[in-house]
């Protein structure tokens, strides 16, 4: 086999093939955070400049509603002009009951964004720590929380909240607070879940290692190294459910056991406006467009920063 | 069928025409950065039932050029010059058709990790059978006990109704040659094909490989990155570096003459080959204390780290309750002299690096002593615990792994000083800046991070960390093993400059009997968690005295070679 | 395989006894008296309150009460509403309708989500995957009672392709639209989880492998790519059954469908909490089972799964 063998042997030319010094340092490139990295993609992703602008203005017409209509969304309601068509002043025409459906939408903002940003502040607490501790320090602990997660899983949210609010002391308080307090109690198991699983993954990570032979305490390690590696999925799934809590806290209103009616909201506009649904479906589209773009651009933002913060994006 | 006529009227009768010509070969990948040439001017040929191997570093375009002769390349890649000849006929450029007419009965490839390669949701038998289906071979469960058994896994019948996960790493990698060879295909790609594996089982299934392929009369192709196996295993050797062939020739010849400046340092730095020279050069009467740097001089017994009659047992759980006891770590004595290097060596499972956790302090033992100075270290209270810190840090393998990605080079240096309350913040700055220039790290490189780095500067970082408290001893984790040869070589280096400026006592876990070879005073070597042999690197190596010593030494890439005692 | 199921079906029955648990506890166990909290300031008549009293056993020690509900669930005795029908016989007439209904979506989120999944997983970057992740993101972004109200409307009252009521006319045709609307939001997540992880296996070293063995490219995205693809898919359809079943309520609701959500949903607006109490706690079970015919279905889909230790 060996007879036809090809035996001249070839040296490339030294001044093709340099010799470069083994491992040198590029020295060419600005250092860059994990953070910072992940801001200068953002910056040029058009999906996350979108987003991010819309979100600005929902902030600022749910803070200050005054600043886009002079008209009062309850006090002028005539039922003359009940499922009234546009008109000057009126861009959305007016609702069943005479009410301005322009006006409506703009302070109805309010509720939602509340509702989705505490609830998601809750969730952030109760989960992010009970996650946390669970995925840290494995035993018992992990036992007795993915236990007690399974349960609250087993509960789909709609129907959890449908019984936690036949109960007497959501019924009795119906307002803002109850309805957050019901997304928080039926939906941290998620973000547990997610963290417990972030936090296992970098636990055993040769730097937590290194770190505790350093002498750095366990608790320390967890703070200082552990939590800030497992943030990234943990922003981006908040910044989601930031979205599916306003469909949430919409669809308890509209299902007559969310906000109570003397709170305005897109939900519980929707829910009015089932009745003029085929005289005037303008009531109901525009409270429902409201909501989904609102929606829409904070799981855009989700979606951007799930991108954005990916490790496996990242060079190495 | 015209073109292939004209070529082979172009390259001379068919007997003596190479069955693979690489000429000029360019690929080019689309990166977020631009375009990127992976592979320039690449050329060389393989004649049939010839082994050719291509060795080079990581990134150096070897794995690319193979993948690129099979039409495998990633998406974002593609041949941008040159050709690539099978049998004449070019296929650079191949349609897809006909690139799945060529694999599997004229190109097989052998890929390099059997743990991810092997579908884990189909049983092996199947994955056999849609090879044969798909290349027109008969597929009963005969032909497909037949594949199995002569890649030398036995109780084929049983063992094609078994899914992968059920496999050892070895026993995998034989399925992956089995199908790759199942259609005998006239070249074989042979991708890195048994890195991920331990050396003895490395040795068993090479050895195999190429028992099959010298009978089926396959060309193979061999990627590797250890000069001394391909040297060994190849009638022909291709250095690659930087995405070009740099120099190419009959093994031997390029081995003890090599004429690249690449090629020099590479064959000066491979670890088997360097443990190589050393046996020679003894065999011919060379002390070895020439050959070796001087180890610490002044060795008086004193013993900074005894290890006494040490024990882990893990229990497992068997799934309902019941649990069973394994023992990792079984019965272990040995001592650890100041100011010199022993190495722990051991396969996969050994229980190498749970010794290393309990002398770090990680694990608890579950019977036996760690005595440290003379200290039993279990006695040690909450405040001395953190005062022996100080004196024992790790080095740990990983080196993508080993570093906080969240923080920069300068507060992962710093952080052991901040812990301790060490010195001020400037003059913890210093210390840090003294550090980066001890382990030859620029001084810029404290505002960087972990992700900025290649594998060896941040294991150098990893080095300047676990310096930064002046610690008498350090434990290396397979420090080198994830390196590049050169970096490793490197690496090692700095290792042994640091040992002799600084008189460090350093514990070395690996799996690399070569890399023993070349820094270790004293070797342990370890098999399913017990010691079976200790003694003097020279005694162990000139003499072992057991039977798995000897199979760990003989696997050892390139120890038939005969090459000069000494290059350097 | 057996001892697989054997240890899932262990971990399901702390789950479904926690979660019964927990509905009843926060009914049950509350201060007051539950029967009259439950109905608000629409006191019905003496003997439903009687009757009450006696389906939930309020004399006897609250675990006694407990094991009581469990085993009047599993033998459903579900008790009366407020018209004093028997709600078991009640939900085995509405039960079929939404069985088919929620069958109905599931095989259309999974046909179409894992199909776009596929489809724009393979062609990642290109025109079509970015338009199909766009628009999953808008259909995300919508709530289901919006969804439900503009298919009605288009395509029930302006086109007329489909009766815009299901009333009493149940058959897989006219659920067709009701089933669309629900399997709307659950498709783009479906979509979504297929395509990230037909892109991840298209990667993997094993399908590499397969290409290199000569298997023509359909046979390597079907019994690579896409096989590999569908463990993930499957457990989020089986954990989609919840949503699917939180849907059903407003679907039911807006096109008029005689299935359990509606009967749920009229219970809400009535305030008939101890109906409302019965109903949830089947569905929770019905969801549990599920949840453990997912699992199993997962093992068979990945046979590493079977072997965990």
């Amino acid at each position: 086999m060996k007879s036809n063998q090809d035996t001249t042997h070839f040296v490339a030319p030294l001044e093709e093939t340099p010799l470069l010094a083994t491992d040198a340092v590029k020295t060419d490139q600005a250092p860059l955070s994990l953070w910072a990295d992940a801001w200068r993609k953002l910056r040029r992703r058009p999906l996350f400049i979108v987003s991010a602008v819309m979100i600005l203005v929902i902030l600022v017409v749910a803070f200050f509603p005054g600043l886009f209509t002079q008209t009062a969304p309850n006090d002028n309601c005539q039922l003359a002009n009940s499922d009234g068509a546009p008109s000057a002043g009126h861009p959305f025409g007016f609702t069943f009951q005479g009410c301005d459906v322009y006006a409506r939408v703009i302070y109805g903002t309010q509720a939602s964004v509340m509702v989705g940003v505490f609830a998601v502040i809750g969730v952030l607490i109760i989960g992010v720590t009970l996650g946390a501790l669970a995925g840290f320090y494995g035993g018992w602990i992990d036992a007795v929380i993915a236990r007690l997660g399974d349960i609250f899983f087993a509960l789909p949210l709609v129907l959890g909240a449908l019984v936690v609010t036949q109960l007497p002391f959501f019924r009795e308080n119906k307002s803002v607070w109850t309805v957050i307090m019901i997304i928080v109690l039926l939906a941290w198991p998620q973000m547990a879940r997610l963290t417990r699983g972030a936090v296992i993954e970098v636990r055993n990570a040769d730097f937590i290692t290194a770190a505790r032979s350093l002498g750095v305490s366990r608790i320390q390690s967890l703070i200082k190294h552990v939590l800030p590696n497992a943030l990234a999925p943990i922003i981006v799934l908040a910044t989601m459910e930031l979205g599916v809590f306003i469909v949430l806290e919409a669809t308890l209103s509209f299902l007559g056991i969310g906000l109570p009616g003397s709170i305005m909201s897109w939900g519980n506009d929707i829910s009015a406006a089932q009745s003029s649904i085929r005289t005037n479906p303008a009531v109901l589209l525009y409270p429902a467009a409201a909501l989904s773009i609102t929606v829409l651009s904070f799981i855009m933002l989700g979606d951007a920063l799930r991108d954005a913060l990916d490790p496996k994006s990242r060079q190495r | 069928m015209t073109a292939s006529d004209v070529t082979i009227t172009e390259a001379g009768t068919p007997a003596n025409r190479p069955l693979l010509e690489i000429r000029d070969l360019a690929i080019t990948f689309n990166t977020s950065n631009g375009e990127v040439n992976a592979v320039r001017n690449a050329h060389f040929t393989i004649m049939p039932g010839e082994t050719v191997a291509i060795v080079g570093e990581s990134g150096s375009g070897k794995s690319t050029t193979a993948l690129a002769a099979i039409g495998l390349l990633p998406a974002n890649g593609r041949v941008s010059g040159g050709q690539i000849l099978l049998d004449g006929e070019d296929i650079s450029h191949a349609p897809e058709k006909r690139m799945i007419e060529l694999r599997g009965n004229t190109i097989g490839m052998v890929p390099q990790d059997p743990m991810s390669n092997l579908n884990p949701v189909w049983k092996i038998g199947y994955q056999v059978k849609e090879t044969l289906r798909a290349n027109g071979r008969p597929s009963g469960p005969e032909d497909i006990a037949k594949v199995l058994s002569e890649a030398g896994l036995p109780d084929a019948h049983r063992r094609a109704r078994q899914y992968p996960h059920e496999f050892s790493g070895g026993m995998r990698q034989r399925a992956l040659i089995a199908i790759g060879l199942s259609c005998q295909p006239r070249l074989l790609i042979a991708d890195e094909p048994t890195s991920a594996l331990d050396v003895t089982v490395q040795r068993q299934i090479l050895d195999h490989l190429e028992g099959m392929t010298s009978e089926l009369g396959t060309a193979v192709l061999l990627i590797t990155h250890d000069l001394g196996l391909a040297a060994e295993r190849a009638d022909k050797v291709v250095v690659m570096y930087r995405g070009q062939v740099v120099e190419s020739g009959p093994s031997l010849e390029l081995l003890q003459n090599p004429q690249h400046p690449y090629t020099k340092r590479l064959v000066e730095s491979a670890p088997s080959l360097a443990s190589r020279r050393i046996q020679v050069a003894k065999e011919q009467g060379v002390q070895a204390a020439d050959l070796l740097a001087p180890a610490a001089e002044a060795l008086t017994a004193d013993n900074v780290l005894q290890i006494q009659d040490l024990r882990k047992v893990y229990k497992l759980r068997q799934g309902l309750g019941k649990s069973s006891d394994f023992a990792a770590v079984d019965g272990v004595t040995f001592d650890v002299l100041r100011g010199t290097t022993t190495a722990i060596v051991g396969e996969s499972g050994s229980g190498k690096s749970t010794v290393a956790k309990m002398v770090l302090q990680l694990e608890k033992p579950t019977d036996g002593k760690i005595l440290f100075d003379g200290v039993d270290t279990s006695l040690l209270k909450p405040s001395e615990l953190f005062k022996f810190r100080r004196r024992v840090q790790p080095i740990f393998q990983d080196p993508y792994g080993s570093l906080d990605p969240m923080y920069n080079i300068y507060r992962t240096i710093e952080e052991p000083l901040r812990v301790h309350k060490i010195g001020n913040k400037a003059s913890r700055e210093k210390k840090v800046r003294e550090l980066l220039d001890q382990v030859a790290l620029p001084q810029s490189t404290m505002q960087r991070y972990p992700n900025e780095l290649s594998g060896g500067q941040r294991q150098r970082v990893a080095i300047a960390r676990a310096l930064a408290l002046d610690p008498e001893v350090i434990i290396c984790d397979e420090a080198v093993s994830a390196l590049d040869v050169l970096v490793q070589a490197q690496v090692l280096n700095l290792l042994a400059d640091l040992q002799s400026n600084l008189g460090l006592t350093y514990l070395f876990i690996t799996h690399d009997l070569a890399v023993v070879r070349q820094i270790a005073d004293h070797v342990c070597v370890m098999e399913k968690g017990r010691l079976v042999e200790t003694g003097s690197t020279d005694d162990v190596f000139d003499a072992p005295q057991q039977e798995y010593t000897q199979a760990l030494l003989n696997a050892i890439p390139g120890a038939k070679l005969m090459l000069p005692p000494e290059v350097a | 395989m057996i001892q697989f199921i054997l240890r899932r079906l262990l971990q399901v029955i702390p789950v479904f006894l926690g979660t019964t648990l927990l509905v009843y506890f926060m009914v049950f166990a509350l201060p007051g008296d539950p029967i009259r909290a439950l109905f608000g300031d629409r006191p019905p008549s003496e003997a439903v309150i009687a009757a009450l009293r006696q389906q939930y056993n309020l004399d006897q020690p609250f675990w006694v009460q407990y094991g009581l509900f469990l085993k009047n669930l599993f033998t459903f005795n579900l008790g009366v509403d407020f018209t004093g029908q028997p709600i078991a016989a009640t939900l085995g007439r509405v039960f079929p309708v939404t069985v088919m209904l929620a069958v109905e979506a599931l095989v259309i989120q999974a046909v179409f989500g894992i199909g776009f999944g596929l489809i724009a997983g393979l062609r990642k970057g290109k025109i079509f995957d970015s338009t199909v992740l766009l628009a999953s993101l808008v259909v995300i972004a919508i709530p289901i009672f919006v969804l439900g109200f503009v298919l009605q409307l288009v395509f029930g009252v302006y086109l007329g392709w489909a009766k815009p009521t299901v009333g009493t006319d149940v058959s897989w045709s006219t659920l067709l639209l009701p089933a669309f609307a629900l399997a709307l939001v659950s498709f783009a997540y479906v979509l979504r989880l297929t395509r990230a992880s037909v892109i991840e296996n298209s990667t993997a070293d094993y399908v590499r492998t397969a290409t290199a063995k000569g298997l023509s490219r359909p046979r390597v995205v079907m019994a690579h790519i896409l096989r590999n693809s569908m463990i993930p898919v499957v457990t989020y359809l089986g954990a989609s059954l919840g949503g699917l079943m939180g849907g059903a309520i407003v679907t039911e609701g807006i096109f008029n469908v005689p299935g359990v959500g509606q009967k749920l949903y009229q219970a809400i607006l009535r305030s008939e909490g101890p109906t409302v109490v019965a109903i949830v706690s089947v569905l929770v079970l019905v969801f549990v089972i599920a949840n453990l015919l997912v699992d199993l279905l997962y093992a068979w889909l990945d046979p590493r799964i079977r072997y965990e230790k």
